[in-house]
């Protein structure tokens, strides 16, 4: 992505360009790189996911195009018009409702739904290489962080060791915040709310110097970036805690490799260093979880078979094991399983073990 | 054994008692269409109704007919229907509506509706046993005379008219005609087999009939006449000799007025000649001047089976009526509010000797709804059947055809969907059905064989009226559609470049005019050149 030039300058650009071919009396159309899973690959050497080099047109004298010609101009105009001239940032609700109106003439709205501007914003970050955060169009805020650090947010000095049991919410677009003073020696990236909640309440951030992070299920993109800075600024190691199922071990590929629907942003959002801490299969039988394993669906085998067999999953051993454990197991176990053990079992043993005897999978 | 008592006929015989004909119809009423209280509405309206159209026809008077139906509680109504038909004679009157099993149409071969039910008769014992109330018939016979009024019951156990009350009155509104007042317990709901129901498909199949009908909420709806012609009076004709059961042949031989067998088989049944006469009687080894009696006795199974195997000239089938092409568009057109009406009448067929005609309408578009399964509606000499859908032949016939290639959905084994009314209407002296209830037709092979053509023809009409209008319209949509987006996108061009909205909207609209032809093909071309 391009941080130096302006991105009203680069919207503006856009729409000269179409005027250009408007002019010449072409059929206008609009290059866009293709974003689907036949147009990522894995780059091997970044070890991220990268957008291929298919392209696909847009064109307004098209049956088919047209209605999505309309949209992305429209949804290009009132982001240059509203937002970045203003300075404002706005949400992805706010946008769709910016652009859902009923064309005049017709029964035909512009957008009928707010996947279809969602998706049209997402189009705009490949055609003009910028991200949704420069764009200033921010997401639902889904996180929060506890722990020994310090943040400029817009002005505002936030110390987010005093901030009781729910912490810093994070806000959507991260890539604004200023970080004054950390003091930790990690970060602890937990996909379950509720063992934020716990964790918080046992104080661990204290005791183990981490900075605990959470947004509830998939990672945003807010937290993937700020998880991203504070690895790549502060040299603090990440460290990913999820259930013991397919889709927690997903979620800590979206962090590591990166995502299909955001191939375009991997460079900014992926993290080559970070950890997978837990839980992973041998824990359940060290930590006597067995009894605890959740019966597969037909659902999660299916997801199993997929996700074992991407690129960046097909020759990693450790993982290859742990996908054979959940096939022969059969079963999945949750982080919560652990409080069995103890309700503060997860802040005294497991994770203090885990970090010690450095049971990571890279 | 000793100690019980041993059986005799004697004793038996204490058991044996005649059955009242009110515990024959309250045992049976399934059968007479008094299953339920919501049913038990229709069928009294229906049968009164039915009767009214039939009475008017063989008089030759246009009809006109207001149904109304005032709410006493609940679950107690009053149903009346008033028609301007010929009135009926003050003798006659007590034992139509006061005996059960009398009549005029069952024991002949013509298309009319009143085969279709027991008649009039249960529906006013029905109300008399539910409500106790007698039934109140108005009839005036002739313009100069006064009316005759009456209030009967029926006695239950002898199936005899009771005459309450009695007297003439004045009714001045009308001519002639004859109103029915019938009190009963029932149920008024609304819906697919309803009277609302019933009676607008009664009016989209008798486009001559005038119809007011007043619901029990009060709200009056008129059904306005298509057409003053009334239809084709049908002809009445002999039994075929391929279309009676053994039952019936006997009875026919004990009840006919012939005095030999040949003379018989010549006079009381069609299509037989003198040689055909001969040829039956000789198969049977009968002789041609044996008395019909004698043979009723003896060899009535012979001659039937002899008949059966005789080669006989298929009946005369102009005795059927249809509807006619023109009626059911104009029927459809006044009760549907559609954008394309089409109609086959196929010639007549025979099916066990008897001639029947299929028709088929279909209504497509307008304020039909799109998204829901094609609506059927389903006739027998004119009168809807709203009962038993899916086990009607004519409902396999819809369901089998392949609507796909005419331009709708259709899931297997299902009724197409689409913005669609089709009617069917089967007419026949004698309408085959699959039960006593008479709601559903049976599947002979002809009437299956005639379905399918008929649905096939209105299908192909279905097909290129798809093809040239509805494409045609959502191509001039879509062209509509860039006229209505270039302004749109020209704005917001605008706002993003910096270049003048009208710069650019000049610019796109010329391109338009270029682009139009190729963007919408052929058909667009060839409506201009029509236009």
């Amino acid at each position: 992505m391009k941080q130096k030039n302006s991105p009203k300058s680069d919207l503006e650009k856009l729409g000269k360009d179409i005027v250009s071919q408007i002019k010449a009396m072409k059929n206008p159309e609009i290059t866009i790189p293709v974003r689907a899973l036949s147009n990522v690959e894995f780059n091997e050497k970044t070890k991220t996911l990268q957008l291929g080099n298919k392209e696909g047109k847009r064109s307004f004298f098209n049956v088919g195009h047209t209605k999505k010609f309309l949209q992305t101009v429209e949804v290009a105009s009132v982001i240059k018009k509203e937002l970045l001239d203003t300075g404002k940032h706005e949400h992805l609700r706010g946008v769709f409702y910016m652009t859902k109106r009923t064309i005049p003439g017709t029964n035909v709205n512009i957008v009928d739904e707010q996947v279809e501007s969602d998706k049209i914003i997402e189009d705009l970050e490949v055609i003009t290489d910028l991200s949704r955060e420069q764009l200033h169009v921010s997401a639902n805020k889904m996180g929060s962080m506890v722990g020994n650090i310090t943040i400029l947010d817009s002005g505002d000095t936030i110390d987010c060791s005093h901030l009781g049991k729910g912490g810093y919410s994070v806000p959507s677009i991260t890539d604004e915040l200023e970080f004054k003073k950390v003091n930790a020696k990690f970060v602890l990236y937990m996909e379950k709310a509720s063992t934020f909640e716990r964790l918080v309440e046992d104080k661990f951030w204290e005791k183990n110097s981490a900075l605990l992070v959470t947004s509830q299920g998939q990672t945003t993109r807010g937290i993937r970036r700020l998880l991203q800075r504070l690895s790549e600024e502060k040299n603090l190691p990440i460290y990913v805690l999820c259930d013991w199922d397919i889709y927690g071990a997903y979620i800590y590929s979206v962090i590591r490799y990166g995502s299909i629907a955001l191939a375009h942003a991997s460079e900014r959002l992926t993290i080559p260093n970070v950890k997978y801490l837990g839980i992973t299969g041998d824990d359940v039988t060290k930590y006597d979880l067995k009894k605890h394993i959740i019966k597969l669906t037909e659902q999660d085998m299916a997801r199993i078979k997929q996700v074992s067999g991407y690129d960046w999953f097909k020759d990693h051993k450790e993982w290859q094991r742990q996908f054979k454990m959940m096939r022969e197991f059969n079963g999945k176990v949750e982080i919560q399983a652990l409080s069995t053990r103890g309700v503060s079992f997860i802040s005294d043993t497991y994770l203090p073990q885990k970090i010690k005897n450095k049971e990571f999978i890279d | 054994m000793p100690a019980e008592k041993t059986v005799t006929a004697e004793d038996l015989a204490k058991g044996q008692r005649e059955i009242s004909i009110s515990e024959f119809f309250v045992k049976n009423k399934h059968l007479l269409g008094f299953d339920n209280l919501r049913k038990s509405l229709l069928t009294t309206i229906k049968e009164a109704v039915d009767n009214s159209l039939d009475a008017c026809e063989e008089a030759h008077i246009v009809p006109e007919i207001n149904v109304e139906i005032k709410p006493i509680s609940e679950d107690r109504f009053i149903v009346i229907v008033e028609d301007n038909g010929p009135g009926i004679v003050k003798e006659q009157i007590p034992r139509i509506f006061a005996k059960l099993l009398y009549g005029s149409k069952f024991h002949r071969l013509r298309c009319s509706r009143g085969q279709q039910g027991i008649g009039i008769s249960a529906s006013c014992m029905y109300g008399q046993l539910t409500t106790g109330k007698p039934a109140k018939i108005t009839s005036k016979t002739n313009p100069k005379r006064l009316a005759h009024y009456f209030e009967l019951i029926i006695d239950t156990k002898t199936n005899e008219p009771k005459i309450v009350q009695e007297h003439d009155l004045e009714w001045p509104e009308k001519k002639t005609g004859t109103k029915v007042e019938i009190e009963l317990t029932a149920k008024y709901q609304k819906g697919n087999q309803s009277v609302d129901q019933y009676l607008k498909q009664t009016a989209i199949v008798n486009p001559h009939l005038f119809l007011t009908y007043v619901n029990p909420e009060g709200e009056k709806v008129e059904f306005p006449r298509a057409t003053n012609e009334l239809p084709k009076e049908p002809k009445e004709i002999k039994p075929h000799p391929h279309g009676i059961e053994l039952g019936i042949l006997i009875k026919m031989l004990h009840d006919t007025e012939a005095k030999t067998l040949q003379s018989f088989l010549q006079n009381d049944f069609c299509r037989i000649s003198t040689k055909v006469a001969k040829e039956v009687c000789e198969k049977s080894s009968l002789d041609c001047g044996a008395r019909p009696e004698r043979i009723a006795m003896q060899e009535a199974e012979t001659l039937y089976k002899s008949l059966n195997s005789t080669k006989i000239m298929s009946p005369p089938t102009d005795c059927v009526t249809p509807i006619g092409e023109e009626l059911i568009i104009k029927g459809l057109k006044k009760e549907v509010d559609a954008e394309f009406y089409t109609a086959v009448s196929r010639p007549p067929s025979v099916y066990r000797g008897n001639p029947f005609i299929i028709e088929v309408g279909l209504a497509f578009g307008g304020s039909l709804p799109s998204d829901e399964l094609v609506r059927l509606y389903r006739f027998a000499n004119r009168v809807p059947l709203l009962y038993q859908l899916s086990a009607c032949a004519t409902t396999k016939s819809v369901v089998s055809t392949a609507w796909r290639s005419y331009g709708l959905s259709q899931s297997k084994g299902a009724l197409p969907a689409g913005p669609v009314v089709i009617l069917i209407h089967v007419a026949s002296v004698w309408v085959p059905f699959t039960s006593e209830s008479k709601e559903a037709i049976a599947h002979y092979p002809e009437i299956l064989k005639e379905l399918k053509l008929a649905l096939q023809e209105v299908g192909r009409k279905l097909a290129s009226y798809i093809r040239k209008n509805v494409k045609a319209k959502e191509q001039r949509e879509r062209a509509n559609l860039f006229e209505k987006y270039i302004p749109e996108v020209a704005s917001s061009l605008s706002s993003l470049s910096g270049e003048k909205k009208e710069i650019i909207q000049d610019y796109l609209e010329k391109k338009l005019k270029k682009e139009l032809p190729i963007l919408l093909g052929d058909i667009k071309q060839k409506d201009e050149t029509k236009e």
